[in-house]
């Protein structure tokens, strides 16, 4: 008797160590944001001031955006390359709605006001990001292809729109009622940079809803195992078209802030961001697999990654050093992924 | 050595035991699955291992086998303490191991799997010719036509068992543990089954046999041990033992699976099946214009051999499989063109066969679940409610009795049986008004059993239709109202309930074993 009374006591000391182990593979997100922001404090004065965790914090919010639609539809255990394309194919088209709608059977030129850009251009994003949603959840497109035509698709839409150019002029006019474009990318609320005010509320409306709403959960548990959630009564199609047309939405914002804070639009805007919205889920916690993540998570790897890229600039280490250290960064990251899932997965 | 005196000799004996465990215990976290237990393989004969869901059982063979290390104890393999750093490891010692939960690769052959990481080699690369010839005999030793180079996938849930067994059998070990081999099986293919056995044990292989259908595997004991919570309760040989003694060590009080509730007014047809048909890839009808009625308050079992349809059947009734023709008809209107969810939503729910595949979203945890198929009713407006959600969980682990760490332990953590009470409590969760399980039972231990026996007959008192479909007769038996038996897409025969098991295998084309 004494003698399990000794293996139980001595089970338990070790379950409490492998929890602190558990906590730090856990919250390995947030304790390298705290090195990072640590490290570059010591290496420059001026990293740690509340003027430059702002200005970090607003390019945060463009990968921000993209890594929270790329969540959703890695938790469907889907991938989306086309969320950089969409970006440009964004800003490209609110560029053009700024410039003016030359109605040719008409003979006008429409102007439309800020506030319809802005909501024009999200619907343009939704219906790319159906376009994939179809593909894959219809058509049966692996979603690896399915956004990778599209990512060409979008990307050659923005560069035919514009030639290849660049809208400069993003400000309108007063006597044609569309200024304020602006205010996206320079505004500030309370000190706080609409940017970021923008990706918080995205992150806490798409946290409330992965959390509390039964769309979460029909999410979650499509992206775990999609043949039991359809059992189970769940939509799993409409699930998927409504995660990729999310996260064109998402695109779409994101372009038009960054657009914003550029005051331009590029077709070339972008570019390879996808990885970079990857790279933060992964970082993140979330399985590429599916069915594992969460949008706090997700938004720690965005903040490591842009606090990492923005902190070696300004050390002054050059742009090839940034490029290999955000590498060993994301392998080290999946590398702790498996490290957390490997082991509960072992076959039973 | 009497029954009484639960504990195995300290050394055990060379001569009679060839593996054994002596003290061993495993805990995960604060759970405790193995607290300390002692274990013989006897040399050459069939070691039975009982216990309930949760008991430890596959616990023990997964440390026996090298899967998992044990926290503490030790493992004597011909006298001589050993321990293996993995299963290849134990493999090399002769010891292989048939999972409750099938392990195959779903997108590879037949032959493919079962000569997984043990490819047989030429100079030029692998002998695919000759693996493919062994899987043919071993096909052939079984009894099943089942092709070398069909991909898993396409297989029966039997089926695939059935390649699980045969890779087990491939590597010719001196010790075959087998967890639950035939909880898909139908009874002449366990009647195969064990024609194999007694063939292997005549060759000197010692084997170790878990199943939770007592009276089967009673007739392939030498030696029973029983578990429960993590200890051997009892150990015995065949000669000293019989039903009434596992039942009594396994669970401490006699069970009867009783007899179909009787004494309530059955009510209209709840569901209805017009013709239906529904074809495979292929176009061939695995159901073949089936017409079929359930009233309120009836429960009819399907009674069919593998491959008889009846997954079929039901999958096309939930929604899952296309029908091409026919009629369905619940409460007097037409679901066919309804999704899943809302056929769910009107009260026509199935528990699927295949726990795995079917029944678990493995990454979610085992409340998550458990709610899974009845959310909306627990959502208002935006939000699911997480009080009106918990209460559920916890009214669903009492109802299934699960035994769990609690609603937030991951569903991989539950043993074959409790996950499968999941399945079943999950379904029930969306109060549906026609129920349809697809061999529920399987893996459940007996007092589980009857638990959902006794749920399903006073769902049916309460006016609820179920169709109950099993390869098992006794179930029939115990259960069903109207038992109905399919034999390659058609209904063969129909009985009530005072029909005997021989008839009822004699209309399913099943050959009426010994
Ligand atoms: N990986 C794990 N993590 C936590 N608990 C576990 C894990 N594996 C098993 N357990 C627990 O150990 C206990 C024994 O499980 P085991 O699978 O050995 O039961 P079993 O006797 O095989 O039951 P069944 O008849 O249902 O297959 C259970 O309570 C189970 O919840
Ligand atoms: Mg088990």
């Amino acid at each position: 008797m004494s003698d399990t009374t000794i293996t139980r006591a001595a089970s338990d000391k070790q379950a409490k160590k492998f929890n602190i182990g558990r906590l730090l593979l856990e919250g390995r997100a947030f304790f390298a944001l705290i090195l990072i922001i640590a490290v570059f404090s010591v290496m420059s004065p001026n990293y740690f001031t509340v003027g430059n965790f702002l200005i970090m914090s607003s390019h945060v919010a463009i990968y921000g955006l993209l890594s929270i639609g790329m969540l959703l539809v890695i938790l469907n255990g889907g991938i989306d390359l086309s969320v950089g394309s969409i970006l440009a194919l964004a800003g490209v088209s609110a560029g053009a709605m700024m410039q003016g709608i030359e109605l040719q059977a008409l003979g006008v030129i429409l102007y439309p006001p800020v506030w319809a850009v802005v909501v024009l251009t999200c619907v343009l994003g939704a219906l790319v990001g159906a376009v994939n949603g179809v593909l894959i959840s219809i058509f049966k497109v692996p979603a690896f292809v399915a956004t990778l035509g599209v990512m060409y698709v979008a990307r050659g839409i923005a560069l035919l729109m514009t030639n290849g150019l660049t809208y400069n002029n993003l400000s309108g006019r007063a006597e044609l009622g569309n200024t304020g474009f602006g205010w996206l990318g320079f505004n500030r609320i309370a000190g706080i940079p609409i940017s970021v005010l923008v990706l918080a509320a995205m992150a806490i409306i798409a946290g409330l809803m992965l959390s509390r709403s039964s769309f979460g959960r029909w999410l979650y548990a499509s992206g775990g195992n999609e043949r039991a959630a359809e059992l189970s009564g769940v939509p799993t199609r409409r699930v998927k078209i409504t995660v990729y047309t999310l996260s064109g939405i998402l695109s779409a914002i994101a372009g038009l802030v960054l657009s914003s804070q550029l005051t331009s639009a590029g077709p070339t805007a972008g570019t390879t961001y996808e990885l970079t919205a990857i790279a933060a889920v992964v970082i993140g916690g979330a399985a590429l697999t599916g069915g594992r993540g969460t949008i706090r998570g997700t938004m720690l790897g965005a903040f490591v990654i842009g606090f990492l890229s923005d902190g070696l600039v300004i050390i002054g280490v050059s742009s090839y050093w940034q490029t290999v250290f955000t590498g060993a960064v994301i392998v080290l990251a999946v590398l702790m992924n498996s490290l957390q899932y490997g082991r509960g997965t072992r076959k039973s | 050595m009497s029954p009484e005196t639960p504990v195995p000799d300290a050394r055990p004996d060379l001569q009679e035991v060839v593996l054994a465990a002596r003290n061993v215990a495993k805990s995960y976290g604060n759970v405790h699955a193995l607290k300390g237990v002692n274990f013989d393989i006897h040399r050459g004969q069939v070691t039975t291992l009982f216990g309930e869901n949760g008991a430890g059982k596959s616990t023990l063979m997964k440390v026996l086998s090298g899967v998992i290390q044990p926290t503490s104890g030790e493992i004597i393999l011909d006298g001589q303490p050993v321990s293996f750093g993995n299963a290849a490891d134990a493999r090399d010692r002769g010891i292989s191991i048939i999972h409750q939960e099938l392990s195959l690769a779903p997108n590879m052959t037949v032959r493919d799997n079962i000569f997984m990481g043990r490819e047989i080699r030429t100079a030029t690369g692998v002998d695919f010719a000759e693996e493919e010839r062994q899987t043919r005999k071993l096909m052939e030793d079984l009894e099943e036509d089942i092709d070398p180079l069909t991909p898993v996938e396409e297989l029966r849930l039997g089926q695939q068992q059935i390649v699980e067994i045969a890779r087990a059998l491939s590597v010719n070990s001196r010790i075959l543990i087998m967890d639950e081999p035939t909880s898909a099986l139908s009874a002449s293919e366990v009647e195969v089954l064990f024609k194999v056995i007694r063939d292997l044990t005549a060759r000197g292989v010692s084997i170790v046999y878990i199943s939770h259908h007592l009276e089967e595997a009673l007739t392939i004991t030498d030696h029973a041990v029983v578990l429960r919570d993590g200890n051997m309760t009892a150990y015995a040989p065949r000669a000293e033992i019989d039903l009434e003694w596992i039942v009594r060590n396994m669970v401490g009080e006699n069970y009867d699976l009783g007899s179909p509730p009787e004494g309530h007014e059955m009510g209209g047809v709840a569901l209805s099946i017009r013709n239906l048909s529904v074809p495979d890839a292929s176009g061939v009808d695995l159901v073949d214009g089936m017409s079929l009625d359930v009233r309120a308050g009836e429960i009819v079992c399907i009674y069919g051999l593998m491959g008889a349809g009846r997954t079929e059947l039901l999958e096309a009734i939930a929604g899952r499989l296309h029908a091409t023709g026919g009629e369905i008809v619940l409460d007097g209107r037409e679901v066919s063109h309804l999704s899943i969810g809302e056929r769910i939503a009107r009260g026509l729910a199935l528990v699927p066969e295949d726990r795995q595949r079917d029944g678990l979203v493995q990454t979610m945890s085992v409340g998550q679940n458990l709610s899974l198929a009845s959310i909306r009713n627990f959502t208002r407006g935006l939000f699911t409610q997480t009080q009106a959600e918990r209460a559920l969980i916890d009214s669903s682990i009492r109802e299934v009795t699960v035994k769990t760490d609690g609603p937030d332990a991951p569903i991989g953590s539950l043993s074959g049986g409790n996950q499968q009470k999941v399945v079943i409590g999950k379904i029930l969760a969306t109060k549906p008004r026609v129920i349809m399980l697809d061999e529920p039972s399987r893996g459940i231990d007996i007092g589980a059993k009857a638990e959902v026996f006794r749920l399903l007959a006073e769902g049916a008192k309460q006016g609820l239709a179920v169709l109950y479909s099993t390869s098992e007769v006794g179930e029939c038996l115990s259960v069903a109202h109207r038992i109905i038996v399919m034999h390659k897409g058609h209904i063969s025969a129909e009985f009530d309930s005072t029909v005997t098991k021989e008839e009822i295998m004699a209309a399913s084309g099943e050959s009426v074993a010994a």
